[in-house]
Parts: C-alpha cells; sequence; structure tokens
C-alpha cells in the first residue's frame, strides 16, 4: 500500500469535537511519511490520545480526512478499521500494558491473534514465537530467565519492552506510542527510545511517539507540538469523559 | 478467543472456582430433583405390570397400592379367605396371588405368599421373576429372597433366620419357635422385591398359629391346629393368618401342615380380557359381604402421580429458585471485575479487537462459568446418587439410577444453560459499552 511518495499519515481539515463540547482538535495538515520517527508533544488534556484514537480508526472525525496507508478511514466500515488497525498498527502505551493472564511470549503475540496477515509474514506458528523471542532480546529481556514469570512480576520497564515488541510484531508499517516513558527514569527512558528506533527500523515502521515531556524531542529527527498546530481554542481544557462519540 | 476466556478465567481462578462451585450446587439441585421424580415414576410404573386389579380391605386406592405392591405403610384391614376365594372362582378371574403381610426380618419386609407369585407376577416389560440361585418354596418355611435383601442380610442358601412380629425396623417381638430356611435368592429386578423376603403363605399361617391379636398364646396354635380352621382377628399389624396346624397335632416344626390363612393382606387379580376389569371392580368395590377395594394399578399411579404433582412442582420451583441464586452469583463476580478489566479491553482493542470480540470474550466466560459448573454439578449429582442409593433403596424404596441424564434433566440443564448465557450478556454488554467508550484509553 504504501509507496514512497505516499505519505504513512495524511490528515487534511480534521475537525474533532466530544458531543456538546467545544472542537478538541483542528488540524489543517498533517503529513509523516514512510520511515520517519515523529516526535508530537502534547500537554495532558490537549488533544493527544484523542488524535491517536483518530489514527487507530477508534474514534471518528466530525470532518476532514484521516488517510493512514493511502486509506481513508472514514470510508471503512467499524470492523474494517479494526481490522486495518490489526494489520498496520503497532500501539504502546504508557503502562499496564500487558495481560496479567498471557505469558512473556503469549503478550507479544496477541496481535498476531486478530491479524492474519501479520501471522503470514511471519510464517507459521513456531516462526511467530521465535520472532516474540527474538523482538524481545532485541530490546534488551533476556528471555530464557523471564518466560516462566508472570508479565505482572516484571519492571515497569521490562513491561514496556514487551509492549513495544508486541507492537513492533509482525513489521506493522505504523507504529503509535502514547507516553510510552513516562513511568521510566531519564536514563532507561533514553535506552528505551534508542531501542524502538532501532527495531522500527529494521522493521521498516514509521514511528509517532506521543508525550508531554519535551526532553524526548531532541532525540527524534522531527518533532510536533501539538499546540501549535491545533487551531481549536478547547485544546487547553481537559477532554470530558468519553462517550457515545467512539465509533463502534 | 476461547484460550483468552479460558486464561483470563484461570487468571481469577479463586473466584471462579467460587462461583462454578455455586453454579454446580444448583445444577445438582434441579437435576437431582428432576432425576429423583423421574426415577420415583419409573420405578414405580415398573414395579408391577400384568396385573389387572389389586384387592384389598376397604382403603384409598393410592394407600392399597402403596402397601401392596410397594411396601410402603401398613393394610389397615384384611380380607377374609372366605371372601378371596369367592373373587377368585369369578368368571374372568384367569389367576390370583394372596399376599400377607406384616412380618418383617431386619428391616426387609416378609410377604407370605403361594408359589403363582412367581409364576403370575411381571414387573417392567413384563418380565418375569427369576431365580438366581436355589429353588422356590417347597415347604413351609422355606423362604425366598429377593436379590438386595440376601446381599444386605448377607444370606446364603440354607441359611435360617426368624422373622418379627411388625413392620419396624426394631424387631421387637420374634417368631423364634419358626425359623425359615433360605432356598432361594432371586435375580435383580430393580423393584421392591428385591428387597422383599418371600414365604408361603402357609408358613406365615403356621409362626401366627400361636398368635391371636399380635400376642403370643403358648400352646394355642396346637390347640387350634387341633381344633381346625379358625378364623383370623383382623388385626391390622399383619394378615392374621390363624389357621389349622398340622392335622397329627404336632409343633409344626419339622414338617409342612395343611394350613387354610383365615384372612391375608390383599390379593392380585388376572383376567381374561381387559375389559372385564372395570366390571369386576365395580362388583368388588359393592361387595356386600366384606368391604373393600379393588384398583387397577395403572390409574392408582395416575392419582399418586397427582397427588405427588403439587410437592414436585413445589421442589421444582425451589431448585429452580437456587439456580438463579447461583447464576445471580456469577453475574455479580463478573460485574466486580468489569471495572478492573478495562485496560484489558482497551489493550485487546489496540491490538485489533472488535467491540463484539470483547461481548463475545465475556459471553464466552459466563458460558464457560455455567458448563463447568453443570459438569460439575452432573458430577457431584452422580456422586451423591451413587453414595446414597443405597440408602434411598433401602429407607424409602427408590430405585436412584446411574445412567445418562434423560430428557427432563436434559431440558433442567438446557435451561441452566441459557439462564446463565443470559445472565452473562449483562456484562458482557456491559463490557461492549465501555470497550465502545474508553477506546484504547481507559477514561474515569
Amino acid at each position: 500500500m504504501s509507496t514512497e511518495t505516499e505519505p504513512v499519515v495524511l490528515i487534511e481539515n480534521l475537525r474533532f469535537a466530544w458531543p456538546g463540547q467545544p472542537c478538541l482538535l483542528d488540524l489543517d495538515r498533517l503529513r509523516i511519511d514512510a520511515g520517519e520517527h515523529v516526535f508530537l508533544e502534547g500537554a495532558s488534556g490537549s488533544g493527544k490520545s484523542t488524535l491517536l484514537g483518530l489514527l487507530g480508526g477508534v474514534l471518528a472525525a466530525q470532518s476532514g480526512r484521516v488517510q493512514v496507508l493511502g486509506t481513508d478511514l472514514a470510508s471503512l466500515r467499524a470492523a474494517q478499521r479494526d481490522r486495518f488497525r490489526a494489520d498496520h498498527v503497532g500501539f504502546i502505551f504508557q503502562q499496564f500494558n500487558l495481560l496479567p493472564y498471557l505469558g512473556l511470549v503469549g503478550n507479544v503475540t496477541l496481535g498476531c491473534r486478530f491479524s492474519p496477515r501479520r501471522r503470514q509474514r511471519l510464517g507459521n506458528a513456531a516462526a511467530v514465537a521465535a520472532e516474540a523471542e527474538r523482538l524481545l532480546m532485541a530490546l534488551g529481556l533476556d528471555v530464557v530467565q523471564l518466560r516462566q514469570r508472570p508479565v505482572t512480576e516484571l519492571s515497569v520497564g521490562q513491561q514496556q519492552r514487551v509492549a513495544a515488541a508486541r507492537a513492533l510484531i509482525g513489521a506493522p508499517e505504523l507504529v503509535i506510542a502514547d507516553e510510552p516513558t513516562s513511568a521510566l527514569d531519564a536514563r532507561t527512558r533514553g535506552a528505551f527510545v534508542d531501542l524502538l528506533f532501532e527495531q522500527c527500523r529494521r522493521a521498516g515502521s514509521t514511528l509517532v511517539l506521543v508525550s508531554h515531556d519535551p526532553a524526548l524531542a531532541p532525540m527524534f529527527p522531527r518533532s510536533l507540538v501539538l499546540a501549535q498546530i491545533n487551531r481549536a481554542p478547547a485544546a487547553a481544557n481537559p477532554a470530558p469523559a468519553a462517550n457515545a462519540a467512539y465509533a463502534a | 478467543m476461547i484460550r483468552l476466556a479460558l486464561l483470563s478465567l484461570f487468571n481469577r481462578r479463586g473466584t471462579v472456582l467460587l462461583t462454578v462451585f455455586t453454579i454446580a450446587i444448583s445444577t445438582a439441585l434441579l437435576v437431582g430433583v428432576e432425576r429423583l421424580r423421574g426415577e420415583t415414576r419409573a420405578s414405580f410404573s415398573s414395579t408391577i405390570a400384568g396385573t389387572d386389579l389389586i384387592v384389598g380391605a376397604r382403603a384409598g386406592s393410592v394407600q392399597l397400592l402403596l402397601y401392596s405392591v410397594f411396601r410402603i405403610g401398613e393394610p389397615t384391614a384384611n380380607v377374609s379367605w372366605q371372601t378371596y376365594q369367592e373373587i377368585a372362582a369369578a368368571p374372568p378371574v384367569v389367576w390370583t396371588v394372596p399376599l400377607s403381610l406384616g412380618d418383617s426380618h431386619r428391616g426387609h419386609r416378609v410377604l407370605g405368599t403361594t408359589p403363582d407369585y412367581f409364576q403370575h407376577y411381571r414387573y417392567g416389560r413384563r418380565q418375569s421373576l427369576v431365580l438366581a440361585r436355589g429353588e422356590l418354596f417347597d415347604h413351609d418355611h422355606d423362604a425366598v429372597l429377593g436379590s438386595e435383601a440376601a446381599a444386605r442380610l448377607g444370606y446364603g442358601l440354607d441359611d435360617e433366620f426368624v422373622i418379627a412380629h411388625g413392620i419396624g425396623r426394631a424387631d421387637i417381638t420374634t417368631h423364634d419357635e419358626h425359623p425359615f430356611r433360605v432356598t432361594g435368592i432371586l435375580a435383580p429386578t430393580g423393584t421392591p422385591v428385591d428387597r422383599t423376603i418371600h414365604v408361603s403363605l402357609a408358613g406365615i399361617d403356621a409362626i401366627h398359629a400361636d398368635w391371636q391379636s399380635g400376642a403370643f398364646r403358648p400352646g394355642s396354635g396346637r390347640a387350634r391346629g387341633a381344633a381346625g380352621n379358625l378364623r383370623g382377628t383382623g388385626a391390622p399389624a399383619h394378615a392374621d393368618a390363624d389357621a389349622s396346624s398340622g392335622a397329627d397335632g404336632s409343633d409344626g416344626h419339622d414338617h409342612d401342615h395343611e394350613h387354610t390363612p383365615g384372612s391375608i393382606t390383599a390379593f392380585l387379580v388376572g383376567l381374561n380380557n381387559r375389559a372385564a376389569a372395570f366390571a369386576l371392580q365395580r362388583q368388588i368395590n359393592e361387595f356386600r359381604g366384606e368391604p373393600m377395594t379393588a384398583i387397577m394399578p395403572g390409574m392408582a399411579l395416575q392419582q399418586l402421580w397427582s397427588l405427588t404433582g403439587v410437592a414436585e412442582n413445589a421442589l421444582r420451583i425451589v431448585a429452580a429458585g437456587v439456580v438463579v441464586v447461583g447464576l445471580l452469583g456469577m453475574l455479580t463476580a463478573l460485574l466486580t471485575t468489569l471495572n478492573e478489566r478495562r485496560r484489558e479491553m482497551a489493550i485487546l482493542r489496540s491490538v485489533g479487537a472488535r467491540p463484539r470480540t470483547v461481548l463475545g470474550l465475556l459471553v464466552l466466560e459466563a458460558a464457560s462459568l455455567t458448563v463447568a459448573g453443570s459438569l460439575l454439578g452432573l458430577v457431584l449429582l452422580y456422586a451423591g446418587i451413587a453414595g446414597l442409593r443405597d440408602l434411598a433403596a433401602s429407607r424409602y424404596g427408590l430405585y436412584l439410577g446411574l445412567g445418562p441424564p434423560g430428557a427432563a434433566e436434559l431440558v433442567a440443564l438446557a435451561a441452566i444453560l441459557i439462564a446463565g448465557l443470559l445472565i452473562g450478556a449483562i456484562p458482557a454488554w456491559l463490557a461492549y459499552r465501555r470497550s465502545l467508550g474508553d477506546g484504547l484509553t481507559v477514561r474515569t
């Protein structure tokens, strides 16, 4: 789908507001090309998570266009958007990222359960498991030592690496990280971002990392400040509780 | 997805086990009630076949049926031997079998009858009684034991025992002077016959020769024996089979006598055609010489079912209530953890799970809990039946089988499963809505 000239993310004239609330996001244009590592800085309540929901196809904009890998997400039905997300987008969250009832490798391969495309990229079940272990080791985890340990007993840093491996398995075209380093100390944070860069390059994935911490900006070749590209005045106010505005 | 649901449940195994156990108990109760009801009816229905009429002293149809066939309860009066013979000679009557009840041995009822009993009595699908070992009566003090009676008493062929006056479990007064000898043991039938000790009518007659109105009169048997045929006193505790002893005036222990019973408890009647049963029944019920009741076994059973139907429905309602409580426990367990699991749902959504997948996951969990609870309930039920069936048979005359679930039980199980799914749909729907609202991040 993606070509050299075709952007991985293209947002045009996007407007989004929660029902009964003023407009939260008003973006004229945002283009992210394949292979880019982009840092998007935004304060709490500035609409960062809402923007990620739009990119992931979980939210639907009231107007404008959100195009990922050349596909206008608004043109897809809800189920197709879910499938699209499973096939092409990897997510990393701030914390509590892992399912407690799955093991180390099980958490990493979770996305492959919902995406035949990612599975096919890797081959059979054994190949999927082998790739999961390779990713974990590449991200600095001793799989042999940690394999039998419940994921809830891993440190926050270790959990974040497992979550990163889950986002990267099957080489999705787009990796979105939402405050992935906020629970890490400065030294670990830098190491984690470096590993993330390296594995995204290896997988050919485009990385969009969103954080409120401007200290991360120098590590990225491209940085954006949401407040500067968002024309909506309500962006400074916290977003309301989620409701029916989420697309099914 | 099934694996995910099971792993998620395993992760909460403490709560899950309690929930499953609660459902299991309620399932065992509901299905157990159905089994008890079904087995009771089947057991009762298969106990007697091929008998057109049962005749006894004036009593309710159900009462007569219970004491004469099922050995439950006690007769209130007897039928005189003369009346019995008069009815036995009626034109449509092909065969009759006299029954004399009222004595027991270590909790097992003693039935005094004639060899005709083994020839004409049918059970189940018109099956005849079959001897597993030994032979039928040959002498007055021979006894043929039901299979269970022999097993529980530990008696074999040629063992001797004495029977007690009355049918209580405590043998207060025994007929020590008239020991019986086991000559045969019947094959199992799954009916009260298995628990019965069968002796000849003459044997019963002989031991009661020294008894009148339930009291022992030393030597009276011989005295009356010499005097000839004595009439029964009508004592309700047993068929008062006062009769003549041996004409030689001996004590009657070592040889047989030509006894003619004064009375019997009841008798079975076989007719040459079924249509004649109604007419004969009316004649017997209107018999002027002696107040009697004649019943058709099938119709009396229907009366019994209509009597017990109310109690059965009450039991069913209570059991269904327990199932509802069990399933509400599951609902509580699922709802309690729902808020804690919002992050889990968000993670699943992030990797491509649809809200419907989240819905399905929760429904699967509820289904798994219900199925596991139902299966465990069946295991508990069968274990309970296996442990209590001997007690149920010996104490209450109920033969509880260990066969696969019947139609009514399967309906009860299906109802539990459907109810479990419906109740499980509530937290599943809530999770679905929250999943839609939360999207990829949990919002509070």
